[in-house]
C-alpha cells in the first residue's frame, strides 16, 4: 500500500520543482498527489523482471546531422520574448546571491 | 447551400470552379465565429484582419497558379500550441499569456505554403494537460452538442470549432487522447498519427516520447487532405523517422472485403456506458456486412495503461515545463523579488494551474533520487508490455476497433476537481499512445434524447469509435474509415446552434 504524503514531504517537492505553493495548498495537494500515486502502485503486480525499459517507439537511434551552424530566427527577435531587462544583448536576471 | 457548413474538400472544389471566393468563404466564418463563439469560447484570439489579407493572397494565387494546394484559401483555426509567428500563442497558460512566438511551427509553416487563411487559435487545456478544456486560463469550451457539457480535452477548442462549422478543419496534438476524445465529443473526425509522423517543432513539448500533431476534420477525406500536407520528416525534429509519405486520399473508397478486424475484449467490458458499447458494435456489424471478417482478440495489459503514463508522462511533463521560468519568455512575475530563486517561484507559482502544478509535483517526486527504478523505470518496462501486447495483435488481425471513451460528453464541472476521475476518461486512448501506433476517432452514433412533460433532459450526444493500426498505417485506417462513413450519416449531422 502506498503511504501517503504529508504536508511536508509535499512542501519539499514543490521546491524541488520550484513551485510555489499558498497557505494550504500542501494539504490539498498531499491529499490528491497521494490518491494519484496510490492508484499507479498496480504496477507492482506486473512480473517485469526480464522486460526491457521502452523509451523510445520507433526505434530511432542516434539521429545525427551535419555539423553546420543554420541561423534561426534574428537574434533580436529571440530577445524581445523576454519581459526583462536587455544590456549588452543579454538578459539582465534577478541577483543569484543575496544577503 | 451555407458556406459555412461545406466540407473542406467541398470548399476546395468550390474555390477551384470560382464559385465563391476565398475572401467571401472568410468572410462567412469570421460572421459565423463572431455570433458563435461568446457561446461556445472555442476560439481564444480571433485573427480577423489577417484571415483577411491571407485570403485576398489565396484569391491571387488560385487566379494565376493552375496548381495549387487543395486547402489553399480555406480558413482553419489550430489549436494554441502551435507557435504562429506574429499571433499571440499562450498554451492557454497564465505563464505566456502574452507570448508572441517569433517563428511559425514547421506544421504552420507547411498550411501557409499551402494558402492556410489562419482564422484563429483555438482552445485547449492548459499545455494540453486535461480531458475537458476546464484547465485553460480562458475557460471551458462548451459542446455543441449541449452547451451545458464539456467539448472534451485537451484539444477541446479545435473539436468544438470543426463541430460547428467555425473552422473547416484544424490541428490539435494527441499525447494521451487529446485529438481523439474530444472528436468524439464533438462528432467529428479525428487522427492521431503514428509517432514521428509529423513534425512537432515549434508545438509546445508535453511528454516528448508520447506527443503526436494530428488533424480533426467533418469527414475522412478532409483529414486524408489535410495529412497531405502535414506529413513527412522534418530535419527540425528528430524523432521523425523518414517513411515515404503516400498521397493519403489515394485509396479512399476501396472496398474493405477480407479486412480481418480484432475487437479488444478489454475494451467492451465494466466502466463502458452501455450506449457507447453498443454502438461501437452496431458500427462493426456495419463492417462485417461490407465483408470484413470480425474477431475477438484480447490486450492483456489495458488496465495497466493508465499508471504508465500517470508515471511516465508527469515524468516527461515536469522535465519539459522547466523551461517555463520567466526569463526568457513570458511576463514574469506580478510580485515583486529579491533574488533569482524568487523570481521563479513567484513566476511558477503564479502562472501555472492546479492540474500543471500536480502533474509537475507527479513528476518530480517520480524521478526524484530513491524512486526513479520503483516508478519510472517500472512504468518504462510495462510499457514494452504493452507495445507487445498491440504487436501479437497485429498478427492476427489489420485493425482493432474500440471505443474511444468509456462515456459520451460529461457536464462542466462534473470531474473538475476529482483528477483520478478525469484521467480515467482517457483509459482507451492511452494504451494506443503507449505503443506509438495511429488511431482515428470518427462518429457511430448518439445517445438517446431523453424528454420529460416535453423538456429535453437529456440532448443526443455523439459517440466515437476508434480504429487502431500498426504503427504508419494510417493510409489503411484512412481507407477503412471512410469505407464506414459511405454506408452512414452520422458524419452529416450537425448540432442546432
Amino acid at each position: 500500500m502506498f503511504d501517503m504524503l504529508n504536508a511536508s514531504q509535499v512542501a519539499h517537492i514543490a521546491k524541488l520543482a520550484r513551485l510555489g505553493l499558498k497557505d494550504g495548498e500542501e494539504d490539498k495537494f498531499a491529499h490528491q498527489l497521494s490518491d494519484i500515486l496510490g492508484h499507479m502502485e498496480m504496477l507492482n503486480e506486473v512480473d517485469t523482471a526480464n522486460v526491457e525499459p521502452t523509451s523510445q517507439v520507433t526505434g530511432l537511434t542516434n539521429v545525427s546531422r551535419e555539423d553546420k551552424e543554420e541561423r534561426f530566427c534574428q537574434k533580436e527577435e529571440l530577445l524581445n520574448c523576454t519581459p526583462l531587462p536587455l544590456e549588452k544583448e543579454q538578459i539582465r536576471v534577478k541577483p543569484v546571491i543575496t544577503q | 447551400m451555407m458556406l459555412h457548413s461545406l466540407t473542406l474538400a467541398e470548399a476546395s472544389e468550390g474555390l477551384k470552379s470560382k464559385k465563391f471566393s476565398s475572401l467571401e468563404l472568410t468572410e462567412a466564418i469570421l460572421a459565423r465565429i463572431n455570433k458563435l463563439n461568446p457561446v461556445l469560447n472555442a476560439y481564444v484570439t480571433v485573427t480577423g484582419d489577417l484571415a483577411k489579407e491571407s485570403a485576398k493572397a489565396a484569391d491571387e494565387k488560385l487566379a494565376k497558379a493552375e496548381r495549387v494546394s487543395p486547402l489553399c484559401g480555406v480558413p482553419a483555426g489550430l489549436k494554441d500550441i502551435f507557435n504562429t509567428a506574429g499571433v499571440r500563442t499562450t498554451c492557454c497558460s497564465n505563464i505566456i499569456k502574452d507570448f508572441v512566438p517569433p517563428y511559425d511551427a514547421t506544421v504552420v509553416e507547411k498550411l501557409k505554403n499551402a494558402g492556410l487563411v489562419l482564422t484563429g487559435k483555438l482552445n485547449m487545456d492548459e499545455f494540453a494537460c486535461g480531458a475537458s478544456t476546464e484547465h485553460s486560463c480562458f475557460g471551458v469550451t462548451a459542446n455543441p452538442w449541449d452547451t451545458e457539457r464539456v467539448s472534451g480535452g485537451s484539444s477541446g477548442g479545435s473539436a468544438a470549432a470543426v463541430a460547428a462549422d467555425i473552422s473547416f478543419y484544424s490541428l490539435g496534438t494527441d499525447t494521451g487522447g487529446s485529438i481523439r476524445q474530444p472528436a468524439s465529443f464533438c462528432g467529428c473526425v479525428g487522427l492521431k498519427v503514428t509517432y514521428g509522423r509529423v513534425s512537432r517543432s515549434g508545438v509546445t513539448a508535453m511528454a516528448s516520447s508520447w506527443d503526436t500533431v494530428g488533424p480533426f476534420a467533418k469527414t475522412v477525406r478532409d483529414a486524408a487532405m489535410v495529412m497531405n500536407v502535414i506529413a513527412g520528416a522534418d530535419k527540425r525534429d528528430s524523432t521523425t523517422p523518414p517513411v515515404a509519405v503516400p498521397d493519403y486520399t489515394k485509396n479512399l473508397g476501396e472496398s474493405v472485403k477480407g479486412l480481418k478486424i480484432g475487437v479488444p475484449k478489454e475494451y467492451f467490458g465494466e466502466g463502458i456506458d452501455h450506449q457507447v458499447s453498443a454502438a461501437v458494435r452496431a458500427a462493426i456489424k456495419e463492417y462485417e456486412k461490407m465483408g470484413a471478417i470480425v474477431k475477438e482478440v484480447s490486450l492483456s495489459y489495458t488496465k495497466y495503461a493508465l499508471a504508465v503514463y500517470y508515471i511516465a508522462m508527469p515524468a516527461e511533463l515536469s522535465a519539459n515545463l522547466a523551461r517555463f521560468d520567466g526569463i526568457r519568455f513570458g511576463s514574469g512575475p506580478k510580485r515583486k523579488t529579491a533574488s533569482l530563486v524568487d523570481y521563479y517561484f513567484a513566476t511558477r507559482s503564479e502562472g501555472f494551474g492546479d492540474e500543471i502544478k500536480r502533474r509537475i509535483m507527479i513528476g518530480t517526486y517520480v524521478l526524484s533520487a530513491g524512486y526513479y527504478d520503483a516508478y519510472y523505470r517500472k512504468a518504462q518496462k510495462v510499457r514494452t508490455l504493452i507495445i507487445e501486447d498491440f504487436r501479437k495483435a497485429f498478427q492476427e488481425v489489420d485493425i482493432l476497433i474500440t471505443p474511444v471513451s468509456p462515456f459520451p460528453a460529461f457536464k462542466i464541472g462534473e470531474k473538475k476537481d476529482d483528477p483520478l476521475a478525469m484521467y480515467r476518461a482517457d483509459i482507451l486512448t492511452i494504451p494506443v499512445s503507449c505503443a506509438g501506433v495511429p488511431a482515428i476517432s470518427i462518429p457511430c452514433g448518439f445517445t438517446e434524447q431523453v424528454t420529460s412533460g416535453g423538456v429535453n433532459i437529456e440532448k443526443r450526444l455523439p459517440i466515437g469509435m476508434q480504429l487502431i493500426g500498426p504503427q504508419f498505417s494510417e493510409e489503411m485506417l484512412l481507407k477503412t474509415a471512410a469505407a464506414y462513413e459511405q454506408v452512414t450519416e452520422w458524419h452529416k449531422m450537425k448540432p442546432v446552434l
